[in-house]
């Protein structure tokens, strides 16, 4: 499914697929992973282990750690990585709160 | 476990043109870089990015090509991918590669670590959609992503190359919401002097500004009263220009009021830092070399003090003619014949700085917030809570996090750090350096155990 996404690409690689949280995307093979989600329409990567706001790419540099998710069940800054085929990425600890809202 | 006469931390300007330096004068130079290809943040992926794109990002971009040349060179080893996550007893260095730990020794390290952005908190810039200028040029140059419907908040000289390049690729911003005032460029006249010897910058800066202003992309100056609203999501900037108040619909919103030393390694090493008054950040000290107070350890480029790219060039240089100079490879009288180049060239690429610093003061809101804003974007800090600990007594940035855990989220305070010390010295009356940083202690970046366990064999029978 093709979801509208506020950016736009420029360039057209080979694509592959990965899943994310459930869905399908195709992404761009080798392309930098935060990238090519947030092109793939995605703006939500995670949610704070605090308060459960939801969290996406910030620095791209690998320095904020917001954009964290989980890979094959290695918790990876997502702006760090490139894409590969069959990746299955779930934002990370999905079901950890650390604070109950009180 | 293999020795090196130097290691360098980041493949950026500073650390590539060092590296060249090095290898020429016949040291044995590894350079290590977390990226899949040299260029640091400013050349980033230039080595294939040139050809396809660099029209859009301009000739100071693909100048990169030259360092990255320079780079392959027999006595240079660059592990790419490589995160440094200690680096200990003059030298051992601690790094991921390839899902497996590994080890190096340095005689000699060069940190050259670049620069961060600038924290700016403001309501609202924690929502998914709000991102750093810095960010939205790494999109543009590694993956030739653009934002559609971008508004850019803040100050300085980035905002109008990132804006510049949005026009050239044919996606201009929605607006440019710019919080320098009148006043700050009068003030920024005494300065002038130094700015017209780095004519060069100011040529571009107007180049720039007129690229921006024929693309007809609306342009508010004096804003005050920023907030990114939002379901859950950037859907709109909220600010008063000159006694109006806007609201600009927008999916993304790129912040940046510049740029400030990366000191994460060096901190961690225990190098001293001073507060800069003039660009608002801790720099280290390190003298004219860039050897700190440490033994054996340099600084080079915006990690010792925000200077640009083709300074960062030049720093690099003089760092390894030091290197060489210590290590026995290089007379005295050889390394300052060598130097006279690059340090003249070093003092006109930072004679326009203090007018661009007094010209873009960083946005006075996003210096000291009001109560509500998160500071600490990991552990949901608010600027009230800091305020409250001052109040109760806390008087420095290493006591927030026993007070609330400020600055103990996974970006071990990057991006919060800054602000903390400008809010409780706020608070407490202190200068930034009696309020002083964060403590900063290995491992710098996360490593997992499984990436431990891997650690290579020899490696480890080494290090015993």
């Amino acid at each position: 499914m093709k979801t509208v996404s506020p950016f736009l690409e420029l360039e057209d690689a080979p694509r592959v697929e990965v899943s994310f949280d459930g869905r399908t995307l195709s992404l761009p093979t080798g392309a930098n992973l935060a990238a090519s989600m947030l092109a793939a329409g995605i703006d939500v990567f995670r949610n704070t282990p605090v308060s459960g706001a939801p969290r996406a790419p910030f620095c791209m540099m690998g320095a904020c750690f917001e954009c964290l998710v989980d890979i094959d069940g290695i918790t990876r800054q997502a702006c760090m990585v490139e894409v590969t085929e069959g990746m299955l990425i779930t934002p990370p600890h999905s079901a950890e709160v650390r604070h109950e809202p009180s | 476990m293999s020795r090196r006469d130097l290691v360098i931390i980041g493949a950026g300007p500073a650390g590539m043109a060092a590296a060249a330096q090095a290898a020429d004068l016949g040291l044995s130079v590894t350079v290590l870089d977390e990226q899949p290809h040299a260029g640091g943040q400013i050349y980033r992926d230039v080595d294939r990015i040139a050809p396809i794109r660099g029209g859009i990002l301009g000739p100071d971009f693909t100048h990169g090509t030259t360092l990255t040349a320079a780079m392959r060179h027999d006595a240079i080893v660059h592990l790419t991918g490589a995160v440094v996550w200690a680096i200990e007893d003059q030298f051992r260095i601690s790094y991921t590669r390839g899902g497996r730990g590994a080890q190096i020794e340095a005689d000699r390290i060069l940190l050259a670590t670049g620069a961060l952005e600038r924290p700016m908190p403001l309501p609202g810039w924690t929502l998914p959609g709000v991102m750093t200028a810095g960010a939205g040029q790494i999109l543009l140059k590694q993956s030739g992503i653009l934002a559609r419907n971008a508004v850019l908040v803040g100050s300085g000289p980035l905002l109008y190359l990132i804006a510049a390049q949005m026009v050239r690729a044919g996606t201009p911003p929605v607006a440019m919401v710019e919080t320098q005032s009148r006043g700050d460029v009068m003030r920024a006249a005494p300065h002038m002097g130094g700015a017209l010897r780095g004519w060069r910058y100011l040529a571009k800066g107007l180049k720039m500004l007129a690229e921006i202003t024929r693309a007809r992309v609306p342009r508010y100056t004096d804003a005050t009263g920023i907030a990114i609203e939002g379901d859950g999501k950037a859907e709109a900037v909220r600010f008063t220009s000159k006694g109006r108040s806007h609201r600009i619909a927008c999916d993304t919103v790129f912040l940046h009021h510049g740029v400030v030393p990366n000191t994460q390694a060096a901190r961690s090493l225990e190098v001293s830092h001073r507060w800069d008054a003039a660009q608002h950040c801790f720099v280290p000290l390190a003298d004219e070399w860039g050897q700190t107070d440490k033994d054996g350890l340099f600084i080079a480029g915006d990690g010792a003090g925000i200077g640009g790219a083709k300074a960062a060039e030049c720093a690099g240089k003089l760092a390894a003619l030091e290197v060489a100079h210590q290590a026995g490879r290089l007379p005295l009288a050889e390394r300052d014949r060598f130097a006279a180049a690059p340090r003249a060239k070093l003092e006109s690429e930072l004679a326009a700085r203090p007018f661009l610093d007094a010209a873009y003061p960083p946005c006075a809101e996003a210096l000291l917030p009001d109560d509500k804003t998160l500071i600490c974007r990991c552990e949901e800090v608010t600027a009230g809570d800091i305020r409250g600990y001052a109040k109760l007594g806390c008087i420095g940035p290493n006591q927030t996090k026993a007070f609330g855990r400020a600055g103990m989220g996974p970006c071990q305070g990057r991006y919060c750090g800054l602000s903390v010390t400008v809010l409780l010295a706020d608070a407490t009356g202190q200068t930034a350096d009696e309020t002083g940083y964060y403590r900063i202690r290995p491992p710098i970046k996360p490593v997992t155990l499984g990436e431990l366990a891997a650690m290579d064999d020899n490696t480890l029978d080494a290090a015993e």
